[in-house]
């Protein structure tokens, strides 16, 4: 047994940081423009057919969900795995080769998903759009990433697993079934042997369908918007901040407890719907219960900090991660409560649930993924973080966009709803549908708004990022928790 | 026995699995022979109408209209009856949405005509002032592409038993050699639709075989009731 230092091999990890803060910026951006497509429906037709808000829509949540979100997800895994297994990706080639593998068949999945969805390729599954040969990709991708995980860990000299990668396996695990699932479809140029060759029909279909698809929509949000950010947080606050997890147990019971009570959520998509009656209530009384684990969590990171909450003030990284779970609580208890039959009665269909959405991805994903980067640049370049001060514009730049999103989209939500069902003395419906579009455009705009100042706090990140390889002052050793930052 | 499954990642996979399979198994294994039983009345898509679903899908009309009426007074005045399950039964996949920047259509048959559908998706604003919805000209010089609409409902006959072909019911043919026959009756149809249309662009392209994605899509949505 050696007794030096282990010396990590980032390269993966860096590409995928990398391509996080690209498709941060790319597919934010264009969620900025069909954001402002709804206040200004003039700027539908600047492009023709490739810039109305219906073809675009998709292209942003796929490229935010799984470009931005996943390369930063992976990115992370690939430095945090190697640290919590106590074993460089460096020292198995095959290993170290898949994960490169990973890397190129990433991009080369994330570009042919891009062009297709503008040419008009979609299944309209929400978050599952891409047709079947992408499907097929995908597999092959993940399977990759799996090979790369458990190749980490059968070297690994650390036996015991550390939290976060309970967090990646249950990633890795949840994702494929219900991606297999949800993606069952049958070719219609294989069966016929004609038209056009990346069609498919859904093997399910009407109600079916609905249920399957949103077992996996929801689970989607599970496993990729919470499951790996929990994996995320469990290592960089406790290292950034150089304190131990509050508890033990605590991490155990919201671990498990997540694990077996997110699945059932999903019928929450469904209320009211066509669905049998059983499960929309299952739907419901799960997503309920889903505030302990989940809280579970979120308190187990805020407790971590305890006696040393002066760091919330000397460190934007810091600042970053304790907003992060705050709003990881703000969207876990506004998910259950508009899992509730008579709110969800009022809320579905409306803005809210995009507001609800956006809460939790900007305010706990963006933030985790963008604080995790800045934690592992001092570490992949050996050099201080080149600006405290920008970091913490950015933070408050960001900070104020979420707020003025989620707020605006919660009154356009509700105005909405209670328009829709509005009635007049003689009981008839008090607005035509109309009424109620024209009566939001203030709060598209001040959505819009809010979605630039994230966008603009993204560049400042990518700015920070790039000066910081750049810098001209090295580090002597790798620190050891806080990072270290110019002014 | 935390601390033992920790320590061996295999059967920490399996458990993790096992816990998070649970739920699917449960909810939706039981109910699947149960849904997808079609309401009496309930037809396929004709192939032009699959044609227009097709276009409909190809630019995510779903991303802003639902295709669900709840069963709410305020939903069922606006849109109709509310929807029942069996109305889905051939539709491949679901097109229900989770968003209602526009309205509901699941029976804007019922209520809208070609005449209607023509100038609103040429320009919105010109029914609808204030509509933000976008204009979709494109549809009007761009035409659909039938082969991969037979492929589609020639599919959802032989693997899924989809009732083409019998008493009441759509025809469409047994494999690709009568897609000529298919493709004559889609003409037909729409060239009723054309008929009732004003674009000349639209007209003339029929009269010369040609299936614009706009006449197909309003077949689809004349179809919605």
């Amino acid at each position: 047994m050696q007794n030096a230092a282990l010396e990590y091999d980032y390269t993966v990890s860096k590409w995928f940081t990398y391509l996080a803060i690209i498709f941060g910026i790319v597919g934010m951006s264009i969620g900025v423009f069909i954001a402002f497509e709804l206040a200004f429906p003039e700027l539908n037709n600047l492009f023709g057919q490739y810039g109305t808000f219906s073809r675009l829509r998709p292209i942003h949540t796929n490229v935010v969900a799984f470009g931005f979100t996943l390369s930063g997800i992976f990115g992370t895994f690939y430095y945090v795995s190697q640290r919590v297994l106590k074993v460089s990706i460096a020292e198995s080639k095959f290993v170290h080769g898949v994960g490169k593998l990973h890397f190129w068949l990433y991009l080369l999945l994330a570009a042919w998903l891009v062009v297709s969805e503008l040419l008009g390729y979609t299944t309209s599954k929400e978050y599952a759009e891409m047709e079947w040969p992408l499907d097929l990709l995908t597999v092959v991708v993940w399977v990759l990433w799996g090979m790369a995980m458990f190749g980490l860990i059968g070297m690994r000299r650390e036996k015991t697993l550390y939290i976060s990668m309970w967090y990646y396996i249950a990633t890795f695990l949840g994702v494929a079934m219900l991606y297999l699932f949800n993606n069952m479809e049958v070719p219609t140029y294989l069966v016929t042997g004609m038209g056009d060759w990346m069609k498919s029909v859904s093997m399910y279909s009407g109600t079916n369908d609905a249920l399957v698809q949103w077992w996996y929509g929801h689970n989607a949000v599970a496993f990729v918007f919470t499951v790996p950010i929990i994996a995320i947080i469990y290592y960089y606050l406790p290292k950034e901040s150089g304190q131990p997890v509050f508890s033990y147990k605590l991490s155990l019971l919201s671990f498990w407890g997540l694990m077996f009570v997110y699945l059932w959520a999903g019928g929450h998509h469904l209320i009211y719907s066509t669905v049998p009656d059983w499960m929309q209530t299952m739907g419901s009384i799960f997503s309920v219960i889903l505030i302990l684990p989940s809280w579970g969590s979120a308190i187990n990171m805020l407790l971590t900090m305890k006696g040393e909450w002066n760091q919330l003030k000397e460190s934007p990284l810091i600042k970053f991660m304790v907003l992060a779970s705050t709003f990881y609580m703000l969207s876990t208890l506004e998910g259950p409560i508009q899992a509730i039959k008579s709110v969800n009665a009022l809320a579905h269909f409306t803005d809210w649930i995009p507001g609800h959405v956006h809460d939790g991805t900007l305010g706990w994903v963006a933030f985790m993924i963008i604080a995790s980067a800045l934690h592992m640049a001092p570490r992949y370049y050996k050099r201080e973080i080149y600006s405290r001060k920008l970091m913490e514009m950015q933070f408050w730049i960001q900070t104020t966009g979420i707020v003025l999103y989620f707020s605006s989209m919660w009154i356009a939500g509700i105005t909405q709803g209670m328009m829709w069902r509005a009635v007049d003395q003689y009981g008839n419906l008090a607005y035509s549908f109309i009424d109620t579009v024209t009566v939001l455009h203030p709060y598209y705009t001040i959505r819009a708004i809010g979605g630039t100042l994230f966008v603009i706090g993204l560049f400042l990140w990518a700015y920070n990022f790039v000066k910081t390889m750049q810098s001209e002052k090295v580090l002597e050793k790798e620190p050891a928790f806080a990072s270290p930052m110019g002014a | 026995m935390f601390h033992w499954l920790e320590k061996r990642p295999f059967f920490f996979s399996v458990g993790v699995f096992l816990v998070i399979a649970f739920a699917g198994l449960i909810e939706i294994v039981p109910d699947f022979a149960q849904a997808s039983r079609p309401v009496a009345g309930t037809k396929p898509y004709t192939l032009l109408q699959i044609a227009g679903r097709q276009t409909y899908i190809k630019d995510s009309c779903n991303a802003c209209h639902s295709q669900l009426i709840r069963p709410f007074k305020s939903e069922t005045d606006r849109y109709g009856p509310y929807s029942l399950s069996g109305e889905y039964a051939y539709d491949r996949p679901f097109l229900w949405g989770s968003k209602r920047t526009g309205p509901d259509l699941h029976r804007v048959g019922e209520y809208r005509t070609t005449d209607w559908h023509e100038n609103h998706m040429w320009e919105p604003t010109s029914v609808v002032p204030g509509s933000i919805m976008p204009a979709y000209k494109h549809m009007f010089h761009q035409n659909v592409d039938l082969e991969t609409a037979y492929a589609e409902a020639l599919t959802d006959k032989i693997v899924f038993n989809v009732p083409y072909d019998q008493p009441g019911m759509p025809k469409l043919g047994n494999s690709k050699e009568d897609f000529p026959a298919a493709q004559k009756m889609a003409l037909e149809e729409a060239k009723k639709i054309a008929a009732e249309m004003k674009n000349q662009d639209v007209k003339d392209a029929v009269a010369r075989g040609e299936i614009p994605e706009i006449v197909a899509l309003i077949a689809y949505l004349n179809s919605l009731h």
